[in-house]
Parts: C-alpha cells; structure tokens; sequence
C-alpha cells in the first residue's frame, strides 16, 4: 500500500460518500471502505484494473476522468479523490473544477517536481529527470504536465480554488506545508497531498 | 415435436391489462429452474432470455436437444452459479416455448391466433414475469440478469419493481432501440411477410410454415450479432468444400453456407409469428420516453446495485448506449458499476466463451452476495 493512503485515509470523514478518481486496483477504495466506513465508487480507465476492483467487489466504472466526471451531477460526492494523476490530464484547469464541481471537497496529491534530486538531475546530467516515483523517459511518460508543490499552492490563486490542508511526504513523514516552510517542503517533499474546496 | 411434456407452466389467473389495452387472464407461462431455492429464500435470481431464446438456460435443452443458450455462463461452478442460486427464466410471453403466444388457440374464434394475437411490449413480458416471483414466494431477487432483449427486461423489471431485486445486470443492451436497430428488425418481419406461406400470419391452419421468410430473417439478424472482424477471422473468402469459385449462386463462400445453415436450423425451433411479435416488442421499448425524457426517473426509486456490461465489437448495442444508461444512473445517485469488455465477437459476446466478461459477472454476483445486500 503506498505510504499516502493513511494520510489520504485521515482527511476523509467517517460515514461519508467519496469517489476514487483513477482508482487503480482498488486498495485505496478498501482501505478506506474498512476504516471510514465510506460509501465509495471509483473510476479507472485500465479494463484489466477494473476487473481487479470488481473481483474485490467495489463498485467501478471504466471512463477517462477528463471526460466521465461530467455524468455526475453536483456535489455527488463529499470528497473526491484524485491520486498521482493530475500531471497526466491533457487540461489538469477542467479536471480540478470538475472535481470540486462533483464532490464538496476533494484531496489531490501530486508527485513534486521541486524535489531536490529532480533539480539535481537536470542540472547535472542535462536529461529529463529519471527518479523512482517518475520512472518514465521524456518520450514515452504519461506525465505530461509535471508540476511543483509551489506550482499547485500557485495555481489554487490563479483558477480559484481553496486548499484547506497541505501536506508534504518526505521519507514516508507527514508534515504540514505553510508560507513559512514553501520553499524548504518544495526542496524536499516527494509528494504534496492537498486538500481543496471551490 | 411434442413440447408440452417437457416444459413447466405457470398459468397466471391474476389480469394483466397490456399496453395494447386488452386485458389478459389465465394463460400460459412457460418457465424452467435450475439449482435449488434456499430456506432463505434469498438467492434466487430471474435470467431474462433474449429474441430468440428460451427459458431453457443451461443444459441439455429438453425440446430442441441442444445446449441451452447460456450454458458458459449458468450452471455448477459457472458465473452464475447453480451450486449457490436459484435460477429462474420463463419463456416471454409473445414466444413459442410454451408461453401465451401468437401459435396459441384463441378460446374465442378456436383458432391459432397468428396475428390476432395482442402486441406485446417488453413492459408487458415482465409484467407476466413477476407472477414466478409469488408462485415462488419469493419477496425480493437476489438478481435479474439478461443480454440484449433480456437486458431491456432488466432495466424495465427494476422500473417497475424497484424494490424486487438486489442487484441488477443488463448486458449489451439499450434503453430505447434506435433507428438502426428497428431497421434490421423490419428485415426481418419484411423477409417473413414476402414469403408465400406466411399467407397474413394464417399459416398453422393450412399446415404449412413460412420457413424460408423466417430463414432469411435469421440470416440478416445473425450477421449484426457479429463483427466485421470477427467475421473475417473466421471466414475471410474461404470457400466451402469446393477447390473454385463456381461461377453460381450456390454457396461458393464459407459464410454463405454458414448463414444458409443458420437459417435453416432455426426455422426448426422457432416461430414466424413469434418472431414479429418480439421484434416489434423490441422495436416499441423506450424506457427514455415512458419517463418523458428522462432516464433517470426510471431508476429513482430503486436501492438495487447495477452493473453495467458493454462489449467493444457490439455495433448492434454499443458501448455508448450502455454508458447512457449508467450516465442516467449515476444522475440520481444510483449503485452502479460499469465495464466494457474486449471481444471481437460482437453483439453475440454475451452468449459466448468470452473468458474476461464470464469472470466479471461471477466476480460481482458471488462478492455482491457476499455483502449480504438489504
């Protein structure tokens, strides 16, 4: 189990309705399911994923989030989660307003492309960075809009959205994001988990 | 053919008023079961069969001597399992496998009914259906499942009766039969009508069939229940027991003998006025219109967890018909879950040996099971 799901685990409510963008192959949905006694759905676009989902009985619909979420009506859901995928929409701006249109808060982690060993690969070896949680090459990643923890906290004033809680993993520790702290969790955070409201 | 030995009948004395507007009382419904009904009573499932099907699901069907038409996915160990459910399907009313029907005698004139015989909806068959579940005493289904016509009976089974079943899988097919659809439908009963013996639907009472009609109807419906690619898999320009085109209009191609066979075998089984009625029952379902535009509305009232079931080389009922019905359940907030699976077998998919669909469906009857729904 990745070491975000705890943390993702401990924004959620208990007894609440929340919907797993990119759900993958469920984990997340059944950890939250046995501990927050959620109603939960998920959407993943692997048929291969959703098999898996199905095998584990959650309730899954195979769809593409850029173009699915617009089944559901507003504020279907308490919370929407959407992990690790934001950077591989082809327009992350309708994505997030979809999700906060869909859900009444919605908790977005990223990868940080801030991070220190990311700088120091470009810097250094002149390639696209190579690291073990983006371990594509340039030509062939799904990583197709890459962002920094201080690009999303940006972003949050230039498309309008609040972000109630930020939080940075450095070596499977939590920790709070504040104005003071930016530039150091941005060096160091491997993952930035928001979590947003419109 | 002596059927009647064979087959279970239910005679429903309780009216049932038809969309036509005739009321119907005391007829026929033909059904079969399979497993065995827990003390429970809680593991039944209803299997709705589709154009032309029967309620022989699984095993050795008893009239025409061959596997019955879901026999991949229903029976011991299968994904509907009969070591664990009660399985349940009648013939629709409209059919020819025992079932009140356009070969029945009309107690008025003493005839066979032939065309006399009322138009039937897809409303209408499940409408007959739902005596099984009082014959049975049962309260609520486990689950109602069907592919094609039988996924329509699905989905106007739950609108109906939204608190009846636990869960529900329509496969492969639509809310409301599309232009398209009616057309290829219209085929069918045109193929029918041109031949000579239908005589207006009168055959039974000149001893004669209209076989060579009803042949053709089911040559042109079978090439839309396959794929272009499926289709030139296992065809291509193969020619049949001969070294040379013949230069003829015998079948000199593999698919033509095919098709030829299809036919004919059919004609055996199946009834020519039975198979105006279902197409034109298919033809009239529009569950989007009985709710004035709005899918939704059908589903509204309903706790029942849906899943949804697609195949990718289903040009007959293709995915995005599919997803508007999950689109119009997740509008109000429905339990629904929804996968297109990968096939070239086309609409038939459902039908057939497609591994990933057979394991997604008992994946989600045996864990919804499991979950021991209210």
């Amino acid at each position: 189990m990745k070491p975000e799901y705890k943390i993702i685990s401990d924004l959620i409510d208990k007894d609440t309705k929340v919907l797993d963008v990119g759900c993958d192959d469920g984990t997340l949905m059944e950890f939250l399911k046995i501990n927050k006694n959620v109603n939960i759905r998920g959407i993943e676009i692997s048929k291969e994923k959703v098999q898996t989902c199905i095998a584990k009985g959650l309730t899954v619909i195979e769809g593409n989030a850029e173009f699915d979420l617009k089944q559901f009506p507003n504020d279907s859901f308490d919370y929407v989660v959407l992990g690790q995928t934001l950077q591989a929409f082809i327009n992350p701006e309708t994505v997030i307003k979809e999700l906060l249109r869909v859900g009444n808060k919605a908790i977005v982690t990223i990868p940080n492309f801030g991070h220190w060993k990311v700088r120091l690969n470009l810097l250094f070896k002149g390639t696209m960075p190579i690291t073990n949680s983006l371990p594509h090459d340039w030509y062939n990643t799904p990583n197709i809009h890459m962002c920094t923890i201080k690009d999303f906290v940006g972003f949050s004033k230039i498309i309008n959205f609040k972000i109630f809680k930020s939080l940075a993993l450095i070596n499977e520790n939590v920790s709070d994001i504040n104005k003071s702290n930016l530039i150091f969790k941005n060096l160091f955070g491997e993952l930035g988990i928001f979590l947003i409201e419109k | 053919m002596n059927k009647k030995q064979n087959i279970k009948t239910l005679i429903v004395e309780k009216p049932l008023k038809l969309d036509c507007g005739q009321t119907i009382n005391n007829f026929p419904l033909a059904y079969e079961t399979y497993g065995s009904l827990n003390n429970e009573k809680d593991n039944a499932i209803l299997v709705f069969h589709a154009l032309t099907g029967d309620q022989f699901v699984t095993g050795i069907n008893p009239v025409t001597k061959k596997d019955g038409w879901w026999s991949y996915a229903v029976g011991s160990g299968k994904s509907i399992d009969t070591d664990k459910y009660f399985v349940i399907c009648a013939n629709v009313i409209g059919g020819c496998m025992g079932s009140f029907g356009p070969g029945h005698e009309n107690p008025k004139t003493k005839k066979i009914y032939g065309t006399d015989f009322p138009v039937i909806t897809i409303n209408d068959m499940v409408n007959a259906q739902i005596n099984l579940l009082d014959f049975f005493g049962i309260k609520k289904l486990f689950s109602v499942v069907g592919g094609s016509m039988g996924g329509m009976q699905v989905l106007q089974f739950i609108s109906n009766y939204p608190d009846k079943a636990k869960t529900a899988i329509p496969i492969a097919c639509t809310s409301s039969h599309s232009a398209q659809n009616i057309a290829f439908n219209e085929l069918g009963r045109q193929a029918i009508a041109a031949d000579h013996n239908w005589s207006d639907g009168d055959y039974n009472s000149k001893n004669i069939v209209p076989d060579k009609g009803l042949a053709v109807a089911r040559m042109a419906a079978h090439i839309t229940y396959l794929s272009k690619k499926g289709l030139q898999e296992k065809f291509g320009r193969k020619l049949q027991e001969r070294d040379d085109l013949k230069f003829g209009f015998d079948a000199d191609f593999q698919i033509e003998s095919y098709l030829r066979y299809q036919g004919s075998v059919f004609v055996d089984r199946f009834d020519a006025n039975s198979y105006l009625y279902i197409t034109r029952a298919m033809d009239y379902f529009d569950l989007v219109k009985q709710f004035n535009g709005n899918l939704s509305d059908a589903f509204k009232n309903t706790k029942a967890k849906f899943f949804i079931i697609s195949f990718t080389s289903d040009w007959l009922y293709p995915t995005q018909e599919n997803k508007d019905i999950v689109i119009a359940l997740n509008a109000v907030g429905a339990n629904v879950g929804f996968v297109e699976i990968e096939s070239d077998k086309g609409h038939d998919s459902f039908l057939l040996n497609v591994p990933d669909f057979l394991k997604a469906l008992k994946n989600f009857l045996d864990k919804s099971y499991a979950e021991k729904l209210s």
